[in-house]
């Protein structure tokens, strides 16, 4: 593993910036076109109709200008990424069949580690393919499915094509439809009927090859009346050229059920990460999205609750950290269809140097979903004069029964906060993250203890030096 | 004075303010402060609104806002005027805020074992039992239930409750020397009395300070050892504790009028 010295000076808090040498099966040559995406697919040992729909969505993608609002994409360059490179060794089920220099990059991520301890099961994806994933016996006993996606396409191809696609269309914008095109590695997931897990699912992303893309693609059914929480984790190495991550995250919450999908972002600050999260929720079922983004250059990410049936709820929990050079564009949708839905949104950001976070959300409430009712709470925190945030809301209402609630509130840290913690015997440093910990607590506190702990520690590191 | 060849640490254990001179950007608010506590005793600190009362405590402190322009506040012998205000903590000098400020998400149990680990050697770890103890044992003097350590630092607290819980804070971290800030104000009798207890638990040959008030009434409760009035960033008058008693009855006109002189 190698130190990359020439890029410490932009980014010297990030301890997740090493990497491997490249050693890959299949490398696709770079940027875009008809001819890696036939490789892809070639590579996966496809069925046409998924030949055809990469195809197609190629077509969306190319016809799609590049967003204008939100974030500057001015500097990816789709040009210089690798679309596709196949690590050698996959999708083993045992750490002992990972190739060793990927298995000593988990083992240092601290993720058979972790999966020992507490989780239900591990999926762990090295550049575009799933490296390593597994279920523990309990779980594959009753029922629950947790595979790769191309091995969820393969082996449950029916229920596979009933959900592909169906929530995020490659026509929602133009990086699903980059990623319906170029998609490989991420988790199909089936909880059955009742099933409830009650220990966290986890996958982990790690890009380490220069300029190369990651475009991993979710399949999650939460089967009625069952539970689970899924948590994603991901990492890079940190170049002077930037990275591209494009995942798409499909869920389904059926009537009854109650799903929480948690990201811990942690990406190098050279990544473009611009992602589609979105859960389709029916009657009664509760979907949850915890999500905190510390990392990346620039992120764009909006996960979304759609509320079809009756009784249905959505509460998307966000936290943003936004450093020097960083631009956290994140939020929320929350769109109501039926009566009696409800939903919540917590958003909180932090911004320090030349860092930017916004929060953009949209809150829909279609005519007929009577009484239904979203709340937004968005705060942001700036820890100096540098610093910059902004408040996007949305509110669409077509019914005349919905009730929204909004506010925002802007804060700086007070300086009698910071001596009031020094007089007990804290540093201005302890200080300031003891009163950012503070901020997030409500976030956090809705984490496992371990990721929890995690999330504090990374805010720990990114504050290291920043108050004074 | 010590130098490296001399084993034994002779200096007086103490808090001596000399010639302490303080502003708030131009404006000058200590003139010129000198005052001696051993540890071991309490110093009642009165005198009227606006000359200079929580300015020094602040000072002491470390408070940022003001600048010392001239004179020096040695502790057991060493000046902290140049000490950041958690090196002046972690030397035991400990202020009991007029106002204490409200953190958000941050419980006063994780608040106060980090606190106390800060005071500890690198390497060393408070225990839990050593956490635990302390706590049951300060809660129980402050007739205080155990679940309000899992609340917010000050979050939404009345008055009275930050007050009371600025004692436990004290009482968890034992320092050597105390600053109370008008801890009296606002509190009524019951919480008071509770505020007293706490101190007078503490009180003995290891605890000085400096009780800052404007009136007699903790006084009665607190018994301090002397008592200094400031006036005009001076110290004007010092004597036993019947001297809050004389302030008391006959107001502060007359030491107004002794600033004067």
């Amino acid at each position: 593993m190698t130190v990359n010295p020439e890029v410490n000076d932009i980014n010297n808090t990030y301890e997740y910036g090493w990497s491997n040498p490249e050693r890959y099966a299949v490398k696709a040559p770079k940027g875009l076109s008809r001819e890696v995406v036939e490789m892809i697919s070639r590579n996966k040992d496809e069925p046409q109709w998924m030949l055809d729909f990469r195809l197609k969505a190629l077509e969306i993608f190319y016809s799609k200008p590049m967003p204008t609002w939100g974030a500057d994409l001015s500097g990816l360059n789709l040009d210089e990424i690798y679309y596709y490179i196949k690590p050698e060794g996959m999708n083993a089920r045992s750490w002992d069949d990972v190739p060793d220099d990927v298995k000593k990059t988990f083992e240092r991520l601290g993720i058979p580690e972790a999966e020992r301890a507490a989780l239900a099961g591990v999926g762990a994806q090295y550049e575009s393919e799933m490296v390593y994933h597994n279920l523990k016996e309990e779980w594959e006993k009753l029922g629950v499915v947790f595979l790769s996606i191309e091995d969820g396409l393969k082996q449950y191809p029916d229920l596979f094509r009933e959900h592909f696609a169906t929530i995020v269309p490659p026509e929602d914008n133009k990086f699903a439809a980059i990623n319906s095109a170029v998609w490989s590695g991420g988790s199909f997931v089936y909880v059955p009927k009742g099933v409830k897990v009650d220990i966290p699912l986890q996958t982990y992303f790690r890009i380490n090859a220069e300029s190369s893309g990651q475009f991993e693609r979710t399949l999650i059914i939460i089967d009625e009346g069952a539970q689970a929480h899924y948590i994603e984790g991901c990492t890079a190495p940190a170049y002077n050229s930037d990275s591209f991550h494009s995942g798409v995250i499909e869920i389904v919450v059926k009537e009854g059920a109650r799903f929480r999908y948690s990201t811990i972002q942690n990406w190098s600050h050279n990544v473009y990460n611009l992602v589609t999260q979105r859960a389709a929720v029916y009657g009664h079922g509760v979907m949850e999205w915890v999500d905190g983004n510390l990392g990346s250059k620039v992120t764009m990410k909006y996960p979304a609750c759609y509320l079809l049936e009756e009784g249905a709820r959505g509460e998307v929990l966000s936290i943003a950290m936004a450093g020097r050079g960083q631009h956290q564009d994140a939020g929320a949708k929350i769109v109501h269809f039926a009566a009696n839905t409800s939903g919540s949104i917590v958003s909180k950001s932090i911004s320090k140097d030349s860092g930017r976070s916004s929060y953009r959300g949209l809150v829909k409430i279609y005519e007929g979903a009577r009484n239904a009712k979203t709340n937004v709470e968005c705060d942001a925190l700036l820890l100096d004069e540098e610093a910059r945030t902004d408040t996007y809301p949305y509110i669409e209402i077509e019914e005349k029964t919905a009730r929204v609630g909004h506010e925002a509130t802007v804060s700086k840290i007070n300086d009698e906060q910071i001596l009031y913690l020094q007089s007990r015997g804290l540093s201005e440093d302890q200080a300031a993250g003891l009163i950012v910990r503070g901020f997030i607590e409500p976030i956090a506190k809705e984490l496992p203890l371990e990721y929890a702990v995690e999330l504090n520690r990374l805010i720990e590191l990114e504050m290291e030096g920043s108050v004074g | 004075m010590t130098d490296q060849s001399s084993p034994v640490q002779t200096a007086p254990y103490q808090i001596e303010i000399r010639n302490l001179h303080a502003s708030v950007g131009d404006m000058p608010i200590l003139k010129g402060i000198n005052l001696t506590i051993p540890r071991g005793e309490l110093h009642a600190v009165m005198g009227p609104n606006g000359n200079g009362k929580s300015t020094l405590a602040k000072v002491i402190v470390g408070d940022p806002e003001y600048t010392v322009t001239e004179g020096e506040v040695l502790v057991d012998g060493q000046n902290i005027l140049e000490m950041e205000p958690d090196e002046r903590a972690r030397l035991g000098v400990f202020l009991a805020f007029q106002y204490p400020v409200e953190i958000p998400g941050v419980t006063i149990a994780n608040f106060l074992r980090l606190a106390m680990q800060a005071r500890k050697a690198e390497g060393e770890e408070v225990s839990f039992s050593e956490f635990y103890g302390k706590l049951l044992a300060a809660l129980k003097v402050l007739e205080w239930d155990e679940s309000i350590v899992e609340r917010y630092l000050n979050a939404g607290f009345s008055g009275g409750e930050k007050k009371r819980n600025e004692i436990l804070q004290m009482l968890m971290l034992e320092p050597t020397y105390i600053i109370m800030d008008e801890t009296d104000s606002g509190l009524d009798v019951d919480a008071l009395k509770i505020v007293a207890k706490g101190v007078n638990s503490m009180r003995g040959a290891n605890l000085g300070g400096l009780i800052i008030t404007h009136y007699q009434r903790l006084l009665d409760y607190i018994v301090p050892d002397r008592v200094h009035i400031i006036v005009d960033g001076k110290v004007v008058q010092s004597g036993g504790p019947e001297l809050a008693k004389k302030l008391d009855s006959e107001g502060y006109d007359w030491v107004k009028e002794l600033a004067l002189a």
